[in-house]
């Protein structure tokens, strides 16, 4: 217990954390500080590709094996069954329809990419080494979830047909492109790859991560400043069970597989992420009459800031006591 | 100088359903609209700004001068994709210079 506390304390003071503290605080003080749209969307396009960039280049000096298959499997199966789980619990712990049950649930069956980020920066602090192919398990479990949302609001009568072209949108989302893109690119060039554009995608990194949380602190405060009466107790307390249980069942499936600790740990985080990208869009797309600011306020007011600043170190830590390391 | 009767339409709509409505708007017979950004707004759904948005998020305005007798189908059109969307749907008396353009 100590360990997980000393490891959380470590974590608060990063300048990671303590950036998208000080945009969070911003925003709920109403300060008028913001970062420019294009700016983040760069920086977000720019922290996607590095992230795949690298995991590919280490896949290339590891190399492939069966794991990798299973581990995206896993994925795929988290990412469809999550839903069902957090659709149920937010049926007994709040009094949300069954619409925006379904369009939450889907969001904590999709992943956080900036989670995932922040935690192999964690790991790298640490000198944990994680498996290189977890960027492709984060990108196969962008798009399962919401058809598990549909299938849930589908059941009940109350769905429509999905739109033409709506599976393609989400496939092709830019942020999977990019992820999967630039994954293949590293596993493609490898290390000689990497070492030519490390002054770029490495050393840089954690800065932009920085700057990229200060404004998702902003986002976050924004939004609950502007939602703080549509969130119950109840709801809160899904936001922060959620990603625990979730976190349970990536800790069991990734022991199973047989991931290193560094490997779990990404699991873990995936599994206990909340998109607020891509299922967002998705969402007001599919299921427009749910109601947009009970699952974003959720996702990036209350799951996203727990996860980032409790929730990974606990994650770590649980990882580490059960795999070793 | 000789200017004509148009409508002018414009369309407020979230930034993810843009190209149905564009693609709707195509297929019945409208030959050109503006795609414009949107920084921010209030309505029902409460504030928002697209200052720091990432992904898909926001809203778009759309748009479109065509002739007056036109108006119904493109009308119907627009309805069909913003119908159960956040969104803004208004129409306008305008003059145009160029009839033949619309």
């Amino acid at each position: 217990m100590s360990e997980i506390l000393a490891l959380a304390g470590a974590n608060l003071g990063s300048p990671i954390i303590l950036s998208f503290a000080l945009g969070l605080a911003a925003a709920l003080a109403r300060s008028d500080l913001s970062i420019p749209e294009a700016v983040a969307k760069g920086m977000s396009i720019y922290l996607l590709f590095a992230i795949g960039f690298k995991g590919g280049a280490s896949v290339a000096a590891h190399g492939l094996d069966a794991t990798l298959l299973m581990a995206v499997g896993a994925g795929i199966i988290l990412s469809f069954g999550l839903p069902l789980l957090a659709f149920a619990m937010l049926r007994i712990m709040t009094g949300f329809s069954r619409l925006d049950a379904a369009a939450v649930a889907a969001h904590y069956g999709s992943i956080s990419i900036v989670t995932f980020v922040a935690a192999t920066s964690v790991l790298e602090g640490k000198a944990i080494d994680a498996e290189g192919y977890m960027v492709a398990v984060a990108a196969a479990m962008e798009a399962p979830a919401i058809l598990s949302a549909l299938w849930l609001v589908a059941r009940n009568g109350t769905g429509r047909a999905m739109e033409p072209g709506l599976m393609r949108e989400i496939l092709l989302n830019g942020s999977i492109v990019l992820l999967v893109g630039s994954f293949v690119i590293g596993m493609v060039t490898g290390e000689k790859g990497l070492a030519e554009i490390s002054s770029f995608i490495v050393s840089p990194f954690k800065g932009v991560l920085c700057l990229f949380l200060l404004d998702m602190g902003l986002v976050a405060g924004r939004g609950l400043r502007q939602s703080k009466n549509v969130l119950g107790l109840g709801a809160v307390a899904f936001g922060i069970l959620m990603p625990l249980a979730g976190a349970s069942i990536g800790l069991a499936m990734g022991v199973i597989i047989g991931l290193s600790t560094g490997g779990v740990v990404l699991l873990m985080v995936l599994a206990a992420s909340a998109s607020y990208i891509a299922v967002p869009a998705a969402m007001r797309v599919a299921l427009p009459e749910a109601n947009p600011a009970i699952y974003l306020t959720l996702s990036l007011g209350v799951t996203f800031p727990f996860n980032l600043t409790l929730g990974i170190p606990l994650y770590v830590a649980l990882a580490t006591l059960t795999v070793g390391g | 100088m000789q200017t004509h009767t148009a409508k002018r339409i414009e369309i407020v709509i979230e930034k993810p359903l843009e190209g149905r409505l564009t693609d709707a708007l195509t297929k019945a017979g409208v030959t050109g609209y503006t795609v414009v950004p949107v920084r921010g707004g209030s309505g029902r759904s409460g504030p928002w700004t697209r200052e720091g948005q990432v992904g898909r998020a926001g809203m778009v305005m759309v748009i479109c001068l065509i002739k007056p007798e036109r108006l119904d189908a493109l009308l119907e059109a627009a309805f069909a994709v913003v119908e159960r969307h956040i969104g803004i749907v208004s129409v306008s008396d305008a003059l145009v210079l160029r009839a033949d353009r619309f």
